[in-house]
C-alpha cells in the first residue's frame, strides 16, 4: 500500500519537474520565436495579433523598410566582425603568452605577478571609462577601433584559465628536448606550446568573442560616427522615433543582430556549456 | 628549477612573455583608472576641454555626488534590482541543480535543458533589452496580446510608463538571462563533489531532501559564494538593459549607477569630473567586492604551505 502511493506520489512529481522544465524552457526560447516570426510578418498583421507562431511572407518589405533609414547591418556585421575576430586574436594569443611566462618559467615576480593578475580580474571596464575616453580622445583615438581591439591584449580571465588548463597539461620534458634541439624560446611557444593549447584556445576564443561582439558601453563612448556603429551600438537606434511604428522592421533589425551569434550557440552550444561549467569549479 | 639543469637562465622568458600583457594593462587599463581617479578631483566638464585643474576643495566633486539624489537613488536602484533578480535566480537554479543531479530521478533531455536554459546568457543584452522593449509593447505587443487574449485583462496595460512594473521588468530580464548561467556552474560544482559522501548518506538513509541540505549544499559553499560576488559585481555594473531598455526610466526608476555615470558624463551634459568620482565610489564597492572574491579563490594548500615555510623560516631565524 504504502509502495504503491510513494509511486504515485513519485509520479506526480516527476510530472511537475518535467512542466517546470518544460515552463523555463518555453520562458527562455519565446522571446526569441517572437523575434523569428515577427520579423517576417507586416506591421499590419503585427497590430491585430502581435504574437503568432505562424510566419508572414513580409521578409523582404521588413527589410527593405529596415535599410532605407540609419540602420545598416551589413555594415554593422563588418565593424562588429572586425573588432571582435581582432580582439579575440589579441585576446588568445598574449593570455596564452602571459600564461605560459607563468607557468613554464621561474621568475623572481612570478607570484606577485599572478597574484596581481588575481587582484584585477574583476575590475570592469566601466568604472575606468571616464579616464579612458579623456585619455582615448586626448591622443585621438575616438573613432577608431584600435581602441576597443588594444586593450583586449590583457585579458587577467583568460590569464586565468589558460594557466589553470596549462599547468597539468604542459609537458616540461617535451620543452626541454626542444631547447636541446636547440629552438628558440619564442619558438616554442609559438610551435610547440600553442598547438597544445588549442583545446583551452578555443573554448576562451568562442568567450572572448562572444564577450567582445556584445559589448555596448565601450562602443558607446567611442564610437560617435554613425559608420562605425558596431551591432550593438546599431540596435539601440531601433528604439529611436524613426522606427516607431514599424514593427516588422525592428524585429527583423533585431533577428539579425543576434543571428550569428545564433548561429555560433548552434554550432558551439555544447562547447560553451563546457566551458561555463568549467568556470564554476574554479573555487 | 629549469636554469640548474641547463645552464641557462630562462627567468628572463618569463619576464619577456608578460611584456605585452602588463603593457597593454598599465596603458589601457591602470593608466585611465589613475586619470579617472584625477579627474574626480578637478573642475573637468565640457566637450574637448583640456585646461583642467584641481578643485580648491578637492572632494566637491564627491560630496556633491554623495548628496546627488539621482546618484543615491540609482544606487538604490542597483541594489533593489540585483536583489530582485539574484534572489529567485539563485532558488530557481539551487532548484534545477538539485533535480538535474538527482540520482534517483533521472530527467531526460537534460543536455537540451541546459543548452535553452543557458541560450539568453549569450545573446547581446542590448538586443535583449529593446526585444523586451518590444515585447511589452503597448497598445499592441505580444505580452499585452496574450493577456488579453487569455481574457487576464479586459484591455491592454501600459507597463511602461508605471515604475513598479518597469523595475520588476529590468530584474527578470537580468534574472532570464543570468539562472541558467548560474545552473550550469552550480550543476559543475555538485559533480565536483566526492561521489563517497553521496553513497555514505544513501547507506545512512537520507532521502533526497535531507542529501541536498545536508551534503550538497555545505560542499557547494564556495561555488555557491563565487556565484553571488561574480553575480554582484556585475549588477552593480549593470547598464546594456536598463540604457536600452528604457533609459533609466520612467522617472528614473531603472536609473542604475553605470547608467547614471554614462549619463553624467556622455548624455548631453559632459559633467566628467562629476562622472569620475562617481565612479571612484563605484570602484571602491567593487573592489571590496574583489578582494573579498580574491580570497575567497586564493589556493588554500598553498597558502597553507607558504605560512609553514614563513613559520619555519622565522624559527630558523631566531635560532
Amino acid at each position: 500500500m504504502t509502495v504503491t502511493n510513494k509511486s504515485t506520489g513519485n509520479k506526480v512529481f516527476v510530472g511537475l519537474q518535467y512542466t517546470f522544465c518544460i515552463f523555463l524552457a518555453i520562458l527562455s526560447l519565446l522571446p526569441f520565436i517572437i523575434m523569428i516570426v515577427n520579423s517576417t510578418r507586416s506591421t499590419w498583421q503585427i497590430q491585430q495579433h502581435a504574437i503568432s507562431l505562424i510566419p508572414g511572407t513580409n521578409l523582404k518589405q521588413n527589410f527593405e523598410v529596415l535599410t532605407s533609414k540609419t540602420f545598416d547591418p551589413w555594415r554593422g556585421f563588418i565593424n562588429s566582425l572586425i573588432i571582435s575576430v581582432s580582439s579575440t586574436v589579441c585576446t588568445i594569443y598574449f593570455s596564452t603568452m602571459t600564461a605560459y611566462a607563468l607557468v613554464a618559467y621561474d621568475w623572481k615576480l612570478r607570484k606577485p605577478f599572478f597574484t596581481f593578475i588575481m587582484c584585477v580580474l574583476m575590475i570592469p571596464a566601466q568604472v575606468t571609462s571616464i579616464g579612458f575616453y579623456q585619455f582615448m580622445y586626448k591622443i585621438g583615438m575616438t573613432n577608431n577601433f584600435l581602441a576597443l581591439i588594444l586593450p583586449a591584449i590583457a585579458s587577467p580571465t583568460t590569464v586565468f584559465f589558460m594557466r589553470q588548463y596549462m599547468i597539468p597539461s604542459l609537458p616540461m620534458e617535451i620543452l626541454q628536448s626542444a631547447r636541446i634541439d636547440g629552438a628558440s624560446e619564442f619558438r616554442i611557444f609559438n610551435q610547440i606550446v600553442l598547438p597544445m593549447m588549442k583545446p583551452a584556445m578555443a573554448t576562451q576564443a568562442i568567450f572572448a568573442f562572444v564577450a567582445s561582439w556584445n559589448n555596448l558601453f565601450l562602443p558607446m563612448i567611442l564610437l560617435t560616427r554613425n559608420e562605425l556603429y558596431t551591432m550593438p551600438r546599431m540596435v539601440s537606434l531601433l528604439n529611436g522615433d524613426i522606427y516607431k511604428t514599424e514593427y516588422g522592421a525592428v524585429y527583423l533589425g533585431l533577428l539579425l543582430t543576434v543571428l550569428p551569434l545564433l548561429v555560433v550557440y548552434f554550432i558551439f552550444s555544447r562547447y560553451i556549456i563546457a566551458g561555463v561549467a568549467l568556470g564554476g569549479v574554479k573555487g | 628549477m629549469n636554469k640548474k639543469t641547463s645552464g641557462i637562465n630562462y627567468a628572463k622568458y618569463g619576464y619577456l612573455f608578460s611584456i605585452p600583457f602588463v603593457a597593454a594593462f598599465l596603458i589601457f587599463s591602470l593608466y585611465p583608472t589613475i586619470y579617472t581617479a584625477l579627474l574626480g578631483f578637478t573642475d573637468n566638464q565640457g566637450l574637448g576641454n583640456t585646461s583642467w585643474h584641481i578643485l580648491d576643495d578637492p572632494m566637491g566633486n564627491f560630496k556633491a555626488i554623495l548628496s546627488n539624489a539621482s546618484f543615491k537613488q540609482s544606487l538604490r536602484n542597483t541594489v533593489v534590482i540585483w536583489l530582485m533578480n539574484f534572489i529567485p535566480q539563485i532558488t530557481i537554479a539551487l532548484l534545477l541543480t538539485a533535480w538535474f543531479t538527482s540520482h534517483t530521478n533521472e530527467i531526460k533531455g537534460k543536455g537540451f535543458f541546459k543548452v535553452v536554459f543557458y541560450m539568453p546568457n549569450i545573446i547581446t543584452a542590448a538586443t535583449v533589452a529593446i526585444l523586451f522593449n518590444a515585447l511589452f509593447s503597448y497598445p499592441v505587443g505580444p505580452v499585452n496580446d496574450l493577456l488579453v487574449s487569455w481574457g487576464l485583462r479586459d484591455e491592454a496595460y501600459n507597463f511602461l510608463i508605471f515604475k513598479d512594473p518597469s523595475v520588476l521588468i529590468v530584474a527578470f530580464i537580468q534574472f532570464w538571462i543570468w539562472y541558467g548561467n548560474t545552473m550550469i556552474v552550480l550543476i559543475s560544482g555538485v559533480l565536483g563533489i566526492s561521489p563517497d559522501i553521496y553513497e555514505a548518506a544513501e547507506i545512512d538513509g537520507a532521502n533526497g531532501i535531507q542529501t541536498f541540505f545536508f551534503i550538497t549544499i555545505p560542499n557547494l559553499k564556495t561555488v555557491l559564494l563565487y556565484t553571488l560576488i561574480t553575480s554582484l559585481v556585475g549588477g552593480l555594473n549593470m547598464f546594456d538593459i536598463p540604457k536600452l531598455f528604457l533609459n533609466g526610466g520612467p522617472d528614473n526608476a531603472t536609473l542604475t549607477t553605470s547608467v547614471f555615470i554614462y549619463n553624467q558624463a556622455f548624455d548631453g551634459s559632459y559633467m566628467y569630473n562629476r562622472a569620475a568620482a562617481a565612479s571612484m565610489i563605484m570602484f571602491l564597492i567593487i573592489a571590496v567586492c574583489s578582494a573579498l572574491l580574491f580570497w575567497l579563490m586564493r589556493d588554500k594548500d598553498e597558502a597553507a604551505l607558504e605560512k609553514e615555510k614563513k613559520l619555519a623560516r622565522k624559527n630558523g631565524g631566531s635560532k
